[in-house]
């Protein structure tokens, strides 16, 4: 019954907040004023553009001491997180009937034990690092904070999920991710969506500046 | 109207104007913030010092909060609720030091941003409120009230720059033109380097007569800082920009050299048609692409070679923020071919410490001097007796730093480096 619940209507009104909420963020950004560059440029901008929303995925060469911490922690849990999301065999089921209608070869399980395991070390990791780093007391918010834990409790309860494969446990997977989904637009996870944009516009300014950033 | 620097604290201006400043790439940065706090260790200020507070994305937690409170659904709600704590007068005077006193706005937290949030635009954009609120530093007022009222941002009036310009005639033999309509090239200077490196104008004058360029100075606009960018008001930055702009058209140059100024370059240069809302008459060019396409051309040329260990100090306004990557390296090359790099260099040089306002803010000195403690170490891996940089001011904090921490390193300006092995021109050469 409560599986039901959180499996129908409650996932129906989440991933409509989920959508209105990230495209009402999205349409926010776009609404904010702007103005042409009237500085000729000395090179293109959409290139650049195009070349820092990629190139920001690693490190500024020679950027990487003092930040290795973070680095390692935030590339094990984003790798993780994408597979277990993208590939974990129940995933990609859920995907098929639920959402797309087609599927794709999930991640054997061995893969799916190296992500989890990735991904659980490396928010806790990069959650260590925000709860114990002096910069990182200074600049955190409480946003900052239930997003990790939120994030890592459907992370949780997905893995006891599958190890155990009880409805019950499934539901409350379902429950915590129609609660991710629901906070997700309004909080710090947009970055998920709007890191293309920031990027893009430092990318394009730079670019035009003839900077490769 | 001339516009004025605010001195008296408004607070409710300030808001207003923080309110203005937030545009389609400032609520993208902020929506996209993780508070990954990666931007601290791209900052000397928070590197030399350990201080949490010169976090970059930390020093413009006042527009953060204005965002959140006035942007966010969760903002709204808590602001509605009474929750969420409003941005007040308080946070400006506590702000002021991260805002001014710990950012050269050298740009180099924007350069490592895993989201590519450039944090130096968005502090530059809340200097825009703290200036109009009145809570900038009383030096940095004083210097943008001198480049309003006398032209020049240390008080250097035309009279002082004709007579600095007669000593150059008198050691070079050489007519230093003057209002001269239909040149093609006008150029600007700094009053660092009027009044602290002279060397730099007699060093134009002889290259530019070797290269057989075609050039001037205005009576009307010889000044190329502006203090209006690095206070952070934009009416006065305009002010300053058109007064450049004004003159170089009325005498219908081709082209506006920038001189060996940093912020001066990315004032003429990438933000003075946004200022005046209009594209120039005229191209503008950094001293130092002219030089470089004098070289490509064969109109520049050299003699002989540094026999002392150099180094280049990539100053960040010309090189990280203004694109000027490889001008200052084929120039090196030509007097220094084996100059040392730093460790970091060209787009992720560390900055002087001095930039975007803070050598003229005596309030920040001390915080300037620990900060140079990354530029020390640097010169210390390279065991250079000498530095070779591309800005009056760099040069004048570096030459300061140096003699803080008592290191027997001696600085030159690139232009003036090059002048000192000018070849004679190929006719006076042949001719003898």
């Amino acid at each position: 019954m409560f599986l039901e619940f959180v499996e129908g209507p409650l996932w129906y009104f989440s991933a409509v907040v989920f959508v209105v909420g990230v495209l009402w963020r999205l349409v926010d950004i776009w609404r904010q004023p702007s103005r042409t560059d009237l500085a000729v440029p000395r090179g293109s901008g959409v290139p650049g553009a195009l070349r820092t929303i990629v190139t920001r995925s690693w490190t500024a060469k020679g950027f990487s001491r003092g930040a290795t911490f973070h680095l390692v922690a935030g590339y094990m849990f984003h790798i993780g997180l994408f597979v277990l999301l993208i590939f974990a065999a129940p995933h990609v089921k859920f995907i098929e009937e639920r959402i797309l209608g087609f599927g794709w070869t999930p991640a054997p399980h061995w893969l799916f034990m190296v992500a989890s395991d990735l991904a659980f070390a490396g928010i806790l990791l990069l959650w260590l690092r925000r709860l114990m780093h002096p910069v990182m007391r200074k600049i955190s918010t409480f946003d900052d904070h239930a997003a990790a834990i939120l994030t890592f409790v459907v992370m949780l309860t997905g893995c006891l999920a599958l190890l155990k494969s009880h409805d019950s446990l499934r539901a409350i997977h379902m429950l915590t991710v129609c609660l991710l989904m629901v906070y997700f637009p309004f909080s710090r996870l947009m970055h998920a969506f709007t890191f293309p944009v920031s990027r893009a516009y430092t990318g394009a300014a730079m670019g035009r500046k003839g900077v490769s950033a | 109207m001339m516009p004025t620097v605010q001195t008296e604290h408004d607070f409710e201006r300030g808001v207003e104007v923080l309110r203005a400043q937030i545009d389609k790439k400032i609520a993208s940065y902020f929506s996209s913030c993780v508070h990954c706090g990666l931007c601290a260790e791209a900052c000397l200020f928070y590197t030399e010092t350990g201080d949490a507070r010169f976090t970059p994305i930390y020093k413009v937690e006042p527009m953060r909060r204005l965002w959140q409170r006035e942007k966010t659904f969760w903002g709204k709600l808590g602001a509605g609720l009474g929750m969420l704590p409003e941005v007040t007068e308080d946070d400006f005077a506590e702000w002021q030091e991260m805002t001014y006193d710990s950012c050269t706005l050298c740009g180099r937290c924007s350069m490592v941003c895993p989201v590519g949030n450039d944090i130096a635009y968005m502090i530059r954009k809340q200097r825009e409120a703290f200036a109009a609120a009145g809570y900038s530093p009383e030096g940095l007022q004083g210097a943008t009230r001198r480049a309003l009222e006398i032209g020049s941002p240390m008080g250097l009036t035309l009279k002082a720059l004709e007579a600095q310009i007669g000593h150059v005639e008198e050691e070079t033999g050489l007519e230093v033109p003057m209002d001269k309509q239909g040149a093609d090239y006008m150029a600007l200077l700094s009053s660092m380097e009027v009044i602290n490196f002279p060397e730099y104008i007699e060093s134009l004058v002889r290259i530019f007569d070797a290269a057989g360029v075609s050039w001037t100075f205005s009576r009307k606009a010889f000044e190329a800082t502006n203090s209006g960018i690095q206070i952070g008001d934009s009416k006065i930055a305009a002010e300053l920009v058109s007064r450049v702009v004004n003159a170089a058209e009325e005498l219908g140059v081709k082209y506006v050299i920038s001189p060996e100024c940093g912020h001066a370059y990315t004032a003429i240069r990438w933000d003075g048609p946004n200022l005046i809302k209009r594209p120039y008459k005229f191209e503008v060019v950094h001293i130092l692409e002219l030089l470089d396409q004098l070289r490509a051309e064969g109109r520049l040329r050299t003699e002989g070679i540094e026999t002392e260990r150099l180094t280049f100090h990539d100053p960040c306004q010309i090189v990280r923020r203004g694109g000027v990557l490889e001008p200052p390296r084929n120039l090196m090359r030509m007097v220094a071919p084996d100059y040392a790099e730093m460790g970091d260099h060209g787009k992720m040089n560390w900055c002087c410490g001095g930039g975007g306002g803070v050598s003229a803010n005596e309030e920040a000195e001390e915080l300037r001097l620990k900060a140079f403690k990354r530029k020390k170490r640097q010169l210390e891996e390279l065991n250079v007796e000498g530095l070779v940089t591309a800005c009056a001011n760099c040069r004048i904090v570096i030459e300061e730093g140096l003699e803080h921490y008592g290191m027997d390193i001696h600085v030159t300006g690139l232009t003036e480096l090059l002048a000192k092995h000018l070849a004679p021109p190929k006719g006076k050469a042949e001719g003898g």
